[in-house]
């Protein structure tokens, strides 16, 4: 722990740790994004892509780049730290590791809103706003049920796990009612995939991003830390729990909602990056601005991955991650037998 | 009434700072008491005791201001405790709860620095007597050894200490603590007990606690509330107000009272169904 | 038992065509008869299935509730229809196996590796209801999306899994039941074998060993019957939820908790409820029908909610 004093009774706290795994983190991210756009049918040398990147290159390279790699990978890394940075709130509000949007059901109800405009009809810019929608209106119903009431984490966990076995039933019966192409498109969109997507898949989420992750961070880290202790203790310290925890799971849905617009309902990202996180920062507490970071680089490596690893095949990145999230709860799994808690 | 104190709250001299009047406390629809009215008074050692579920906790709970009564208000400084913002009364009233649970792999310094919370902003993080007032604090409770040793292996008593640095921290003057001594072994509770004890005569803090034990209340407390089905039976000094009859009301056990002879205290006995028989 | 055979009979009866009471009896007795072929190869198997799948989650249900004293255990929710289906998933997709003798297999296996799974990652003996419905969510939703994964894989797969995984029984055909059977009488058998052991069991292992029961071999036999029957009922209809959850909490509010007693009114009211689903579904989703997976949802789903919100969950 350092702290900083500045003169005027001005001190800021910070861990060495969280910020080592933060700035790694971050160059990582931007690191494998500098070779990612270079990667491709068309590889493009990490030299080039600086130079276009720095508003040179030839016109080519610059209309690949800014026009075809570029917004997906901002994409990628805008729907990461959205998801990662909405996980580490979800995990801290309900205090437990596996209690993450996916398993909470505001995954699910993008996924509804989407398959909707699927079964309805619509265009892909219908699609996103759905999604959005149906992320949105679970979130708001997870409250109206669990959150307005002081009993917290617990509670706010049992509903989340109704309402995501009725969507779940629900969307599988919208993926019935669709013709065989648009089921087709629609499952591709429910595993989450970044398959073609542009700016204005990116935009959206990055303007979120920029909006909230300040606002979560500046304004309700703290209280955060100290809900985690139990509503009676947070209370005790002067923490408006209420408020707080609607704001943080006001945010974390919001996030959600707009990173699934854009990607997808990516499967486990939410729930990997927070742990990965803490793993890394070995801090307590909610880890929120290094979930954002390493959910950022899960994403984009995923997505690599989802690219490039089966030759002339793309696989959607929620594939990847899928396996990815499978692979960690196995290894909670063993973590468990091994004797940790 | 005298003008207002520097945070603008009035301030009546001759009024104790907290103080429950008329309270209808209850969850849901389910009403726990009706017409509750106590003062805890300046300076005292306050224990609440009762027989389970007689509404003793919850009390304590809107007095902390975690619930928030169906009718009747709590005055903290002779101000409605819910319309004060969160923080201001947690910089008065400090609270040490049940449910109180510690994050995996947090430190004691670090649970005890949580307690500075009221006392910080965004840009005021941790200033020097943030320090100063954490390491007295752990220092007073006597965990200042256990400073970088995480919350969760420590024992039930040392865990408990912890939880009171904690809230030491917080620097108020008053105190709010429920059931500090559940789940602790005999030696450990009177651990605790002594540690309370202490706070109260050393340091002048108003200390408020429910404890279910009624000798270790009597031998405790200088101001006992004892209460029975949602109601206030008897308030005052152990010494005068432990008699038998009380006890026979609140809990309905037959019993005798006689002087602890350690602290001359009332100790009640509860009466013999059988004496031991000799044997032939 | 009267409602049961009701439903039966409605089941039998209601559908794209309706049919009166006498073309069911000729339907069902008389060859020559035009609903014959209607009864026989349609109806009849469905209905038939309805009951036995019925039957398994139901008592799987209340089994599972009773071992783990959790009211929120349903095989649904803990994830082991979802492992089930996600190992039929896999072997329709990746294996190219379409038929159901082979299909049970994978879905054995599924339902095993989930059940132990579950408890191991909710913490074994100290799970409690909050962490077992959350590590059984979670490998809900890691086997959720795997199972779309598969979906991916060819059209072939999408068009058969798709209407499989909502949970349906309009798949069922004549030989879909006898060879289900074997599986759903096995794990019938068994759960209903160990009620008694179970009964004491639920006031806790060590109350169970002072009044002679073995918790470690009771337990095993709850996991085994609990695996032939959410395995053999998924194999056949998809992944059903809440028909485990909903059946054993209505029952138990006329037989009160004793698995004595729970259990085999379980296996004849589940059925009840399942088929009366299946019938709702038929209605209303006319001229097509909705998913008997889609009605338990919607209407188990909210009784759940219900159930949290009231507080009911500490208890049992």
């Amino acid at each position: 722990m350092i702290v900083l004093r500045l003169p005027g009774g001005l001190s800021l706290r910070l861990r060495p740790r969280a910020l080592v795994v933060g700035l790694a983190g971050t160059l990582l991210a931007l690191g494998l994004a500098v070779l990612a756009v270079g990667a491709g049918d068309y590889p493009i040398a990490p030299a080039d892509v600086l130079r276009v990147l720095a508003g040179g290159g030839s016109p080519a390279d610059r209309f690949i780049v800014t026009e075809l790699r570029l917004p997906r990978l901002a994409t990628a890394l805008a729907a990461g730290a959205a998801l990662g940075l909405a996980g580490a709130v979800f995990q801290s509000l309900t205090r437990n590791p596996l209690g993450s949007p996916d398993v909470l059901g505001v995954t699910s109800g993008a996924a509804t809103g989407a398959l909707t405009v699927v079964v309805v009809g619509g265009g892909s810019a219908a699609l996103a706003g759905a999604a959005a929608a149906g992320g949105l209106a679970t979130g708001l119903l997870l409250y109206a049920l669990a959150g307005r009431h002081g009993v917290g984490g617990h509670r706010l966990v049992l509903v989340g796990i109704g309402v995501t076995a009725i969507l779940t039933g629900v969307n599988g019966w919208l993926l019935t009612r669709a013709p065989l192409m648009d089921a087709a498109r629609a499952a591709l969109w429910i595993t989450g995939s970044l398959d073609g997507r542009g700016w204005a898949n990116a935009l959206p989420v990055l303007g979120a991003l920029a909006v909230l992750l300040p606002a979560v961070l500046l304004a309700r880290a703290p209280a955060l830390r100290l809900l985690e202790m139990g509503d009676d203790s947070a209370a005790g310290l002067g923490v408006p729990v209420r408020r707080v925890r609607a704001a943080a799971l006001g945010s974390a849905v919001l996030l959600v909602s707009v990173a699934a617009a854009a990607a997808g309902p990516v499967s486990f990202l939410a729930l990997t990056a927070p742990h990965l996180a803490r793993r890394l920062t070995r801090a307590p507490g909610p880890n929120l601005l290094p979930s954002a970071v390493v959910g950022a680089a899960l994403l984009l490596a995923a997505d690599q991955l989802a690219q490039h690893a089966v030759a002339g095949r793309q696989l959607p990145v929620g594939v990847v991650t899928g396996v990815l999230g499978g692979g960690y709860l196995a290894w909670l799994l063993a973590g468990e037998r091994g004797g940790r808690r | 009434m005298t003008g207002p104190d520097e945070k603008g709250t009035l301030m009546r001299p001759d009024t104790p700072r907290l103080v429950g009047e008329a309270l209808t406390l209850g969850y849901d629809r389910r009403t726990v008491a009706e017409d509750l009215t106590v003062a805890v008074p300046d300076g005292s050692f306050t224990v609440i005791i009762g027989p389970n579920a007689c509404g003793k906790s919850t009390l304590l709970r809107a007095l902390a201001r975690l619930l928030r009564p169906a009718r009747g208000t709590v005055l903290l400084d002779g101000a409605d405790i819910h319309r004060r913002p969160a923080r201001q009364v947690a910089r008065t009233l400090g609270l040490l709860p049940q449910s109180a649970v510690a994050p995996d792999g947090l430190t004691v310094a670090e649970l005890v620095s949580r307690g500075r919370y009221p006392h910080q902003g965004l840009l005021r993080q941790w200033s020097r007597e943030d320090e100063r007032v954490v390491d007295r604090a752990m220092a007073d409770t006597g965990v200042a050894e256990l400073a970088d040793r995480p919350v969760d292996e420590l024992s039930g008593g040392q865990r408990q200490r912890v939880w009171i640095a904690m809230a030491l921290a917080q620097q108020t003057p008053l105190l709010l603590l429920d059931e500090p001594t559940t789940y602790l072994d005999i030696a450990h509770q009177v651990e605790v007990l002594d540690l309370c004890a202490r706070l109260h005569e050393e340091q002048g803090r108003t200390l408020v606690a429910v404890l279910h034990d009624l000798h270790q209340a009597a031998r405790y407390a200088t101001h006992l509330v004892a209460m029975r089905d949602g109601r206030v039976v008897a308030a005052g000094d152990p010494q005068q107000i432990v008699t038998t009859e009380l006890v026979e009301e609140v809990f309905g056990l037959p019993c005798r009272i006689i002087e602890d002879p350690e602290t001359g205290t009332p100790l009640v006995l509860p009466t013999a169904r059988r004496r031991s028989v000799p044997a032939a | 038992m009267l409602l049961l055979a009701a439903v039966a009979v409605l089941s039998l009866a209601l559908g794209a065509k309706p049919l009166s009471l006498a073309d069911v009896w000729h339907g069902l007795t008389d060859p020559a008869s035009p609903e014959y072929a209607v009864v026989h190869q349609g109806r009849l198997p469905r209905t038939l299935l309805g009951l036995a799948a019925g039957a398994a989650l139901g008592v799987a249900g209340a089994a599972m509730q009773t071992l783990t004293r959790n009211p929120l255990a349903d095989p649904g929710l803990l994830g082991i229809n979802a492992g089930a289906s996600a190992a039929v998933a896999t072997a329709t997709a990746l294996l190219g196996v379409a038929d159901l003798d082979q299909q049970v297999w994978y879905a054995l296996l599924g339902a095993a590796a989930v059940t132990v799974a579950v408890h191991a990652i909710a913490g074994g003996r100290q799970a409690t209801p909050a962490r077992l419905a959350l590590a059984g969510a979670a490998l809900n939703a890691a086997l959720y999306s795997y199972v779309s994964a598969m979906m991916l894989v060819d059209s072939t797969s999408l068009e058969r899994m798709r209407f499989w995984t909502v949970g349906s029984l309009a798949a069922a055909r004549t030989d879909t039941v006898p060879s289900l059977l074997p599986f759903v009488l096995a794990g019938l058998v068994i759960a209903l074998l160990v009620t008694r052991p179970l009964a004491a069991l639920a006031l806790g292992d060590d109350s169970a060993r002072a009044l002679g029961a073995r918790p470690g071999l009771v337990r095993g036999a709850v996991i085994v019957a609990v695996t032939l029957l959410c395995g053999a009922a998924t194999a056949a209809c998809g992944p059903i939820v809440f028909v485990g959850l909903l059946a054993p909490h209505l029952v138990r509010a006329l037989t009160g908790p004793d698995p004595r007693r729970l259990l085999p009114w379980c296996a004849v009211f589940a059925p009840a409820l399942l088929l009366t689903a299946d019938v709702a579904g038929r209605l209303l989703g006319r001229p097509g029908e909705l998913q008997v997976g889609l009605v338990t949802a919607v209407v188990g789903g909210p009784l759940f909610l219900h159930l949290v919100r009231r507080g009911r969950v500490g208890r049992l």
